[in-house]
This record gives structure tokens, sequence and C-alpha cells, in this order.
């Protein structure tokens, strides 16, 4: 099944204004070193990375780790630049690969 | 697990200390508080805001299966109840609830699986299975708000009785009951966390110890096996008593599905 993310980003905001934007994605984040009943490991099965764009433009970006608690809350804040899309993608192991784009109107 | 045995070892040793002390009542209506209340800041705020609890993340997989079609009936639970906001609205604050079916109470959980096995024709959902708690979620949500007003009648005072007999007695190599932690001691703590009245105002709930969502039964068992006493399977009548009788002690109090707790 394909992953579950709640973003958080105000539809509208003033020029220059500060916003903050958050999002969870469900992911059971499996840190690799818990053993299954059987005592072998259970493979690492985490996000490494979280990247979001604004109109195309970098704006955050963070490398997750085994210790990071499952399906991963990001909360940060960037500035209201222009009307546009904000993007977020995660990328992890097993091919894992999620994206949500939220629409922000700057006025 | 890991850092809660020691807490019990402190425990059993306060035990024995206060094993003389008359046992105080049940808590007066206007004392009770849920878990919220004994929360910090920041699991109040994930509780509070929709896209910052992980609990949401369920409800919308519940969403999910509600309209997807199963069985040999071909039919989605929305085809028989259509719009869950009004047709499941308050439903979860009346669990458990007495079913004619098998002449005892069950839980929404189990109520969920006698559609699943009657109602789609398809195999029950296993206990504690993501699909069941995505549902048991998803519906409990549409009761956010509402008061728990389980059935308190004829058909219901015997298993309530149950519930709280259970919920009295001592048990456990501890040699403790529910009550002398929740009832008698619910304003104190054990080592770090505060002991809480045990309101099952939020069930299922996430539990950031668990990092995942659990059933109200689930964390029945974690107290149980906490005393080192005997815990029934999931889904046994006896924890569906207790269950009923913590949903009777809670009447009136707004439920909160999916809660955060820690
Ligand atoms: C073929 C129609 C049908 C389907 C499909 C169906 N149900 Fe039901 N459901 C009913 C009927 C009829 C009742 C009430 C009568 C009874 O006691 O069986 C009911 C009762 C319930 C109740 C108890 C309501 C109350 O007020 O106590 C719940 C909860 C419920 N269903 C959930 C579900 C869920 C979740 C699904 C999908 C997994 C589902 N149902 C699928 C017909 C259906
Ligand atoms: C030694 C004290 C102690 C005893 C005895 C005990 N519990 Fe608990 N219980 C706790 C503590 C401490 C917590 C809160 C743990 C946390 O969330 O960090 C808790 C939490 C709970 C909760 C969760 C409440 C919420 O807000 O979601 C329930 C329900 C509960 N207990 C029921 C029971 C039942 C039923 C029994 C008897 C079988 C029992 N407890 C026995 C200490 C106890």
């Amino acid at each position: 099944m394909t992953a579950r993310a709640l973003i958080n980003v105000p539809p509208k905001a003033k020029r220059g204004e500060i916003i903050g934007i958050k999002s969870l994605i469900s992911h059971e984040m499996e840190t690799g070193f818990r053993p299954d009943a059987t005592g072998q490991p259970i493979p690492r099965n985490i996000i490494k990375e979280f990247v979001c764009t604004y109109n195309g433009v970098e704006v955050f970006r963070a490398e997750f780790f085994p210790a990071m608690s499952a399906n991963p809350f990001v909360s940060f804040t960037t500035v209201a630049n222009e009307s546009g899309t904000i993007t977020m993608t995660w990328t992890g192991d097993n091919g894992f690969f999620a994206t949500e784009s939220v629409a922000i109107t700057v006025e | 697990m890991i850092a809660w045995m020691p807490v019990w070892r402190i425990v059993a040793a306060a035990a024995i200390v206060c094993a003389t002390y008359p046992a105080i009542a049940e808590i007066p209506m206007s004392e009770r508080k849920s878990g919220y209340e004994f929360m910090g800041p920041d699991s109040r705020a994930m509780q509070d805001e929709d896209t910052a609890n992980p609990g949401m993340l369920s409800v919308l997989d519940g969403e999910a299966l509600w309209k997807r079609k199963a069985g040999a009936a071909g039919k989605s639970c929305a085809d028989c109840h259509s719009d869950a906001r009004t047709s499941m609205k308050g439903v979860a604050a009346r669990y458990p609830a007495f079913s004619p079916a098998v002449n005892r109470p069950v839980n929404l959980e189990q109520r969920i699986n006698m559609c699943r096995t009657d109602r789609q024709q398809a195999k029950p959902f296993p206990y504690e299975s993501k699909d069941l708690l995505s549902l048991a979620t998803f519906v409990g949500r549409q009761s956010r708000g509402q008061p728990i007003s389980v059935a308190d009648d004829e058909n219901t005072r015997p298993f309530i009785d149950n519930g709280r007999a259970a919920f009295t007695r001592r048990q456990g190599q501890l040699n403790l009951s529910c009550a002398q932690c929740h009832d008698d001691n619910w304003s104190g703590r054990l080592a770090g966390s505060p002991i809480t009245q045990a309101q099952p105002t939020g069930y299922p709930i996430y539990r950031l110890e668990w990092q995942s969502v659990g059933s109200l039964q689930r964390r029945l068992r974690n107290c149980l096996t906490g005393l080192r006493a005997e815990s029934p399977a999931l889904g046994a009548p006896q924890l569906v008593d207790l269950e009923l009788y913590l949903m009777w002690r809670a009447r009136g109090m707004p439920m909160e599905t999916p809660a955060v707790r820690p």
C-alpha cells in the first residue's frame, strides 16, 4: 500500500510572511537492530531523505536515521515569496518514494 | 517494556507499605479526568492537531477500507451504511454493546467483524491487525466529542458488574488491583509516569511507546502484564467486560478517538 501523508501548509499568506510547514507520513522506520521472533535481525527499512521544494527551489532537506520514530513528523518554516506549489518528497530503503504537493496563494 | 520492569519492582515494594490503607471508593463524577489532562504540552499538541496526530493516518486507512468492496457479498461498508459521518456518529461511544446474537456484550472491533462475516461474507480481521484497527479508528473518529453512553440495563448490568469485580480484585504476582492505582492513586506517579484514571476515552489510541495505533484491550493487557497477572487473549469475554465497565465508569465523558498517549 502507498504511504499516507498529512500536510499542513497555510493555503494563503502575505508576501514576505514566515509560514509554518508540517508533514507527517506513515512509515514503520524499522531500525535494522531488532530481532524477529526467530532471533534473525529484521532488515532495516527507513526513510533516508526528506526534501521540500517551493516552486522547484529547495527550501528544506533532512536526512533521517534509524533512531527516528515511526511515522516521522517534520515541522519547519519558510518565507512565502510567491504563489505556487510546495512539494515534499520522501525517499528511503527498498525503493521507498512518496511525494505530496500543495498550492499556496501569496498576496 | 525495558524501562517498565524496574518501575513495577518499585510498585511491589510500595504495595507492601500501603497494603493496610483502606480503599477509596469510585472517583466522583466531577473529578474524572481523561488521560489527556495528564499529558505534557507536546503530546497534547500532537493530539489536538489532525495533521500532527499519527492516529489520523489510521483514520484515512479506515476510510479507504470503508469504501472498498469485500467478501462473497461484494459489498463495502459504505454500500449499507453510506456516509459514516452520519451513520456512525456516536456509535463507538455506545460500545461495548449487548448483542442478542451472542447473548453478551461485544466491543466495537467485534461488531465490525460481525458485519465482515455476516454481511460481507468475508473472513474476519484478526485482532490488532492494521485493517481492524483502521476501521475501528475511523468509526471511532465519528464519535469524537460525543458523550460516552454505554447501555446500563438488565442486559448489560451483569457484565458491567463482572468488569467492576475484575477492576477491584487484587491479581498477579504484585497482588494489586486496577482500582488501587487508578481509583485510589490516580494523582500519583509510577516513577516518571502519571498513573492517571484509566479512562477509555480515546481508543483506539496512537501510543508513542508502541509507535503505532492500538486497541483498549492491548492497553489493558499491558497493565495486566505489569501486574504479572495472567492476560486473557485479545477478544476474551473478561476483557470485553472490563472495557464495558471502564466505559460505564466514563459515562458522559467526551470521546477523543484517535487520542495520543505516551
Ligand atoms: C450488507 C449490508 C452491510 C454491510 C456490507 C456492512 N454492514 Fe454494518 N450493519 C448492517 C446492519 C443491517 C446493521 C444493524 C443490524 C444488525 O444488528 O446487524 C449493521 C450494524 C453495524 C454496526 C453497529 C451499529 C450500531 O448502531 O450499533 C457497525 C459499527 C457496523 N455495522 C460497521 C460496519 C463496517 C465497519 C462494515 C464494513 C467492514 C459494515 N458494517 C458492513 C449492515 C451492513
Ligand atoms: C501499579 C499501578 C497500576 C495498576 C495496578 C494498573 N495500572 Fe493501568 N496504568 C498505570 C500507569 C502508570 C498508566 C499510564 C502509563 C503511561 O501512559 O505512561 C496506566 C494506564 C492505563 C490505561 C490507559 C489510560 C489512557 O489514558 O489511555 C488504562 C485503560 C489502564 N491503565 C487500565 C488498567 C486496568 C484495567 C488495570 C487492572 C487490570 C490496571 N490498569 C492496573 C498503572 C497501573
